[in-house]
């Protein structure tokens, strides 16, 4: 019979009206949706394969709108249709049929709900065509058309038709049988997410489902408080004994069978409970009563490999909810396993470290090695994720490798998604600079990788930066280097810079580039014009170098140029262009009055600006008694526009920094710029505006008038801060393990002594000691004194009280800017852990790789050679770690972080030193 | 909370697609597009997840077919791996050796088991015996009138 089917589909398929072979789902494939299928597979051409489809739309047009099509033909002709409209074409003139079938159908054809709920989402106006027919099912004895009903309602409903169905739904939460109780309250959920006013009468009968006695309605109960505890934790905490006794029936395997999953018991159940424990437990003493159940689950879940996903929530919950040192130290075990395992998926997971380097930065230090492997990873999403997790341990040390990985990743990355995010994140980094040229560098890296992609706020907090200097040296060095930087850019293909680049360019050397003498200002003027004749250059950027025209007022032959210009623009359509241009004209006309609106040594001291424009009371209600329209606050001009849908372009563009003569009044600084400009007067909307206006409130202030010289001592000296070992027991041997290590401080200490002393033991406690910080800092210490101080070195000490023993804790301090202290505390100290070798290894930015042959000699290749480089360059192993050897050489006092590892018969070296050409030369002696 | 499922091909082509929550047509489009794209460019032996815009993507290829899920970023990828997991199970369980044909021909039921599985974008029933009681049951139902008897069948 399919032959017949088939020939007949294809000579007369309009008079097709033999029914499919309904049922079984083997045999579907002769049926004409079977045939449409396979028709389409045999094409070869996207062009023929619209015109097959278009013409079975056609056919199935025809069939739904005649009345001799019957129920079951009618049904299947809407599986069609689902099915060419997820081929992506449109077929809109059945959805009315397929409401229209759902409404008229008995039983049978119900399942063309799905139909419907493919076809439609919660907006479509046909819908409320559909509302009639819940209703009649919902009130349906036939239990399968209550629970189609209920089905669709969760899955589209129109929102203000809930109030006419709520209370059949409500009244269903009472139903003898258990399915339809568990899809009453799933409806309820989803009415409780588009609409949650309308649900808040019944928040009682929430309980009450979660009271069920049958575990399939309180775990669908249970999203619904999720939900609500969501937003309002302090609500609920009553629940949360009542969510623990459940967890704990769960974990205890108290489930009928049926719940069962791979034979973890209700997994999904127990990783909701797991969410609503931690959002109940964060930051509050509720968390007491979870520690057992958490416990329990961990130890649970870890019996059984497979059930990571348990494991990980478990860990996520115990570093929300109010910490417990024991069971800190297992999740954070747990997570080292993650960081190790071979499965990339538990990879994935190592951002979870994230936590931990909250809590405790020693564990990440373990796990250092394997952090760096991630982040050559083949997989950049693997690598984006360690990525993150560097970004939270960056400090002043570490940060110029750190920011280079990031950049190194964004320039292979394509997702804008990601870019935007890094970008951003590298900026912020830039906070930690060590020096003007990094920052500048690095600056210029992210605006030309962020491209116009870029958050607004990072140029504008950048040029706010850069102004707000104040008149010491230091300032006028950061601005000359960028200054030189981007004259130097523009003299090379600047075609290939993005707009918001180009405008921060201009901005830079409108106002800064006087500081540099030899430079003549005509050479400046040239490289804008060049800016202004680039096809690429959109007409915002163009403002942006006419206003830079204007303040560097040029003389001489660059003067013709510059009048060149403002006489092509001065006739321009854009009426922001035209304005900067008669400005430029004007201004670079009268040499007098540009000295007064633009001064060049201007006063550092703000200008007092008249905001309310006061001055102007007489001219507008001049104008109004003339008949003008009252002034509209820009964001009712936006709803008007919106309102309109006109598309008024031209008057959206603006201009950040307005030079019109009455609004300029202090060249220095770029937020009184922008306020006057805001209230030039002309209708430009700048708030509006966000992305191209210079908005500079709540920019952080990174290096304010102190600041940034503040910060570059403490790059430039970076005091040290060594914790060195001494243990002086007083009746028995203190803990030796936890107390005898020295560390190097990765982070600077603040100037004050004291507070050095009290970061010292903080991050003594926090790296050195095998105890969390939450369980020393319990420990009862003397007050930290100072022993002696000699030239740059502080000697203090403190006692610890441990349970077993009184600890002397010996705190040696430099805080002079050379280096050779510190090193030749490290040589007395003569061992390296690798932790430490970790943090190091870090904070040192100049590598070298190199492969080695490895030397036989009979013995195990890897002995030998190490043997060999241990005698040659006077190395000390850290660490052999299974195929990894990580091994240190300290020589002529500067250290230098060697890692090696077996690869295809070769010796893989990997060097490390803050020292630039050690690595090379040492290398050159290993060959 | 998820908020889509697609299944395709390896070839790119679109096999099932479900939405839990309100995205205009185009938009719908433009995810299936780059969802296609995203998944399919992966290279073997790296991790079953992706970030996108505010979600998290959590795929995985089942011979020529590809699961790909969109959750809410608080949601645990491991346990939607599970979930992806799961429906396959399902699918094998009715079909019995399940193939990306069978869920071609048949996409419609492979809708029905889905909607038993999961409700509004969320889990509703994990028990394999159970979602499949439901969708036999309402099979059956489809070729005879007499729906009474595999009601019992269905609830009982």
């Amino acid at each position: 019979m399919s032959d017949v089917v088939e020939k007949t589909l294809t000579a007369l398929p309009s008079l097709l009206s033999l029914d499919s072979q309904p049922g079984s789902a083997k045999l579907s494939s002769n049926s004409k949706l079977g045939n449409l299928i396979r028709g389409i597979t045999e094409l070869t051409s996207k062009h023929e394969e619209e015109k097959l489809i278009q013409r079975e739309l056609l056919l199935i047009k025809e069939q739904v709108s005649s009345p001799n099509t019957t129920m079951r033909q009618m049904k299947e002709l809407m599986v069609r249709a689902i099915y060419c409209e997820m081929l992506g074409y449109g077929v809109s003139f059945s959805y009315i049929h397929a409401i229209k079938l759902a409404q008229q159908g008995n039983v049978l054809e119900k399942r063309v709900y799905l139909a419907v709920s493919l076809f439609l989402n919660e907006g479509h106006e046909l819908l409320l065509l559909l509302v009639n027919t819940v209703l009649k099912d919902l009130q349906s004895t036939n239990l399968i058309e209550v629970c189609m009903a209920l089905t669709v309602v969760s899955q589209m409903f129109p929102k203000d038709m809930i109030p006419a169905i709520l209370p059949l739904v409500e009244e269903k939460l009472n139903h003898p049988r258990e399915i339809i109780r568990r899809k009453a309250v799933l409806a309820l959920y989803k009415f409780y997410l588009i609409a949650p006013n309308q649900v808040q009468h019944i928040h009682n009968k929430f309980r009450k489902a979660l009271c069920d006695k049958d575990p399939g309605v309180m775990s669908a109960s249970l999203h619904i408080y999720l939900q609500l505890i969501q937003e309002n934790p302090e609500g609920y905490k009553d629940l949360a004994p009542s969510f623990v006794t459940i967890l704990k029936q769960v974990v205890g395997g108290k489930l009928p069978m049926d719940f069962n999953y791979h034979s973890v018991p209700a997994p999904w159940l127990q990783i909701h409970l797991l969410r609503i424990l931690s959002l109940l437990g964060k930051n509050d003493q509720t968390s007491e009563i979870m520690y057992e159940i958490l416990d329990e689950s961990l130890r649970r879940a870890e019996m059984n490999h497979n059930i990571t996903y348990i494991l990980y929530e478990c860990v996520k919950c115990i570093y929300t909810i109010h910490p417990k040192s024991g069971l800190l130290e297992k999740a954070a075990k747990c997570i080292g396993n993650f960081v190790l395992s071979p499965k990339i998926n538990l990879k994935y997971l190592l951002k979870a470290l994230t936590y931990v380097v909250q809590q405790d930065p020693k564990l990440a230090l373990q796990h250092q090695m394997t952090i760096i492997e991630c982040l050559d990873h083949s997989d950049l999403i693997i690598k984006r994720e360690t990525l993150e997790l560097l970004f939270r341990i960056t400090n002043d040390q570490n940060v110029t490798v750190i920011v280079e990985k990031m950049l190194d990743f964004l320039r292979i990355s394509e997702d804008d998604h990601t870019t935007i995010d890094l970008v951003g994140k590298v900026a912020e980094l830039a906070e930690y600079a060590p020096d003007n040229e990094w920052f500048i560098d690095t600056m210029n890296t992210v605006f030309s990788l962020g491209g116009d992609l870029l958050q607004p706020d990072i140029p504008n907090s950048f040029l706010k930066l850069l102004s707000e200097f104040d008149s010491v040296e230091e300032d006028k060095k950061l601005r000359l280097f960028a200054v030189n930087s981007y004259i130097s850019l523009l003299q090379g293909d600047s075609s290939k810079l993005p707009q918001r680049f180009l405008q921060v360019i201009c901005w830079v050397l409108g106002e800064y580039s006087h500081l540099r003498e030899d430079l003549e200002p005509g050479v400046v003027v040239r490289l804008l014009a060049k800016l202004l004749d680039m096809k690429s250059s959109s007409s915002e950027t163009k403002c942006w170098v006419l206003m830079a025209m204007t303040k560097l007022c040029p003389g001489g032959a660059a003067l013709a140029l510059v009048h060149d210009v403002s006489e092509t623009y001065s006739s321009s359509l854009d009426t922001m262009l035209r304005q900067r241009a008669q400005e430029l004209q004007i201004l670079s006309q009268d040499s007098e009055l540009q000295a007064k609106v633009l001064p060049r040594s201007a006063s550092m001291e703000p200008v007092e600006v008249d905001s309310s424009l006061s001055f102007l009371d007489g001219f507008v209600s001049e104008a109004l008694a003339a008949g003008a329209a009252p002034y509209k606050p820009p964001h009712q001009r936006q709803e008007e526009l919106s309102r309109s849908k006109l598309n008024l372009e031209p008057y959206g563009l603006s201009l950040p920094i307005s030079i019109s003569s009455c609004s300029i009044t202090d060249r220095q600084s770029p937020t009184l710029l922008s306020i006057s400009s805001g209230l030039s007067g002309d209708s430009t909307d700048f708030s509006h505006k966000g992305s191209t206006a210079l908005k500079l409130d709540g920019v952080k202030r990174l290096w304010g008038r102190d600041g940034y010289l503040a910060q570059k001592e403490q790059t430039e000296e970076a005091p040290r801060i060594e914790a060195a070992s001494a243990v002086r027991s007083a009746d028995q041997l203190g803990d030796n393990n936890a107390l005898n290590s020295q560390t190097p401080n990765p982070t600077p200490s603040p100037e004050c002594d004291q507070e050095k002393q009290q970061l010292a033991s903080s991050l003594f406690v926090g790296l050195a000691s095998q105890s969390t910080p939450a369980e020393l800092s319990a420990l009862s210490h003397s007050k930290v004194t100072l022993l002696f101080s000699k030239q740059n070195l502080d000697v203090s000490a403190c006692h610890v009280q441990k349970e077993d023993s009184v600890v002397l804790v010996v705190f040696i301090s430099n805080c002079s800017d050379s280096f050779l202290h510190q090193i030749r505390l490290q040589v007395d100290s003569e061992e390296l852990e690798t932790e430490e070798y970790g943090a190091m290894w870090l904070a040192f930015s100049h590598d070298t790789k190199q492969n080695l042959t490895l030397i036989h000699d009979g013995r195990d290749p890897l002995a030998a050679t190490l043997d060999v480089l241990k005698r040659k360059l006077q190395l000390h192993v850290v660490e052999i770690i299974v195929e990894a050897i990580v091994a240190c050489c300290l020589q002529q006092d500067q250290p230098c972080l060697m890692h090696c590892r077996m690869h295809a018969g070769m010796l893989a070296v990997w060097l490390r030193s803050p020292v630039p050409d050690l690595p090379d030369c040492l290398l050159y002696c290993c060959q | 909370m998820m908020r889509f499922l697609l299944l395709f091909s390896r070839q790119g082509r679109l096999r099932l697609q479900k939405w839990y929550t309100a995205i205009s047509e185009r938009e719908k489009k433009k995810i299936i597009r780059e969802m296609t794209t995203m998944v399919l460019a992966r290279q073997p032996r790296t991790c079953n997840f992706l970030q996108w815009k505010d979600l998290k993507i959590v795929y995985k290829r089942y011979a020529s077919l590809y699961f790909c899920l969109g959750v809410e970023h608080e949601e645990n990828e491991l346990l939607a791996l599970e979930i992806i997991h799961r429906y396959v199970e399902l699918l094998d369980k009715y079909f019995g050796n399940v193939c990306e044909l069978d869920i071609i021909f048949n996409f419609e039921k492979a809708y029905f088991i889905l909607d038993e599985f999961l409700m509004g974008g969320e889990i509703q029933e994990t028990s394999k015996q159970i979602v499949n009681r439901a969708i036999e049951s309402s099979d059956m139902l489809q070729e005879d009138d007499h729906s009474e008897w595999y009601e019992v069948e269905l609830f009982g």
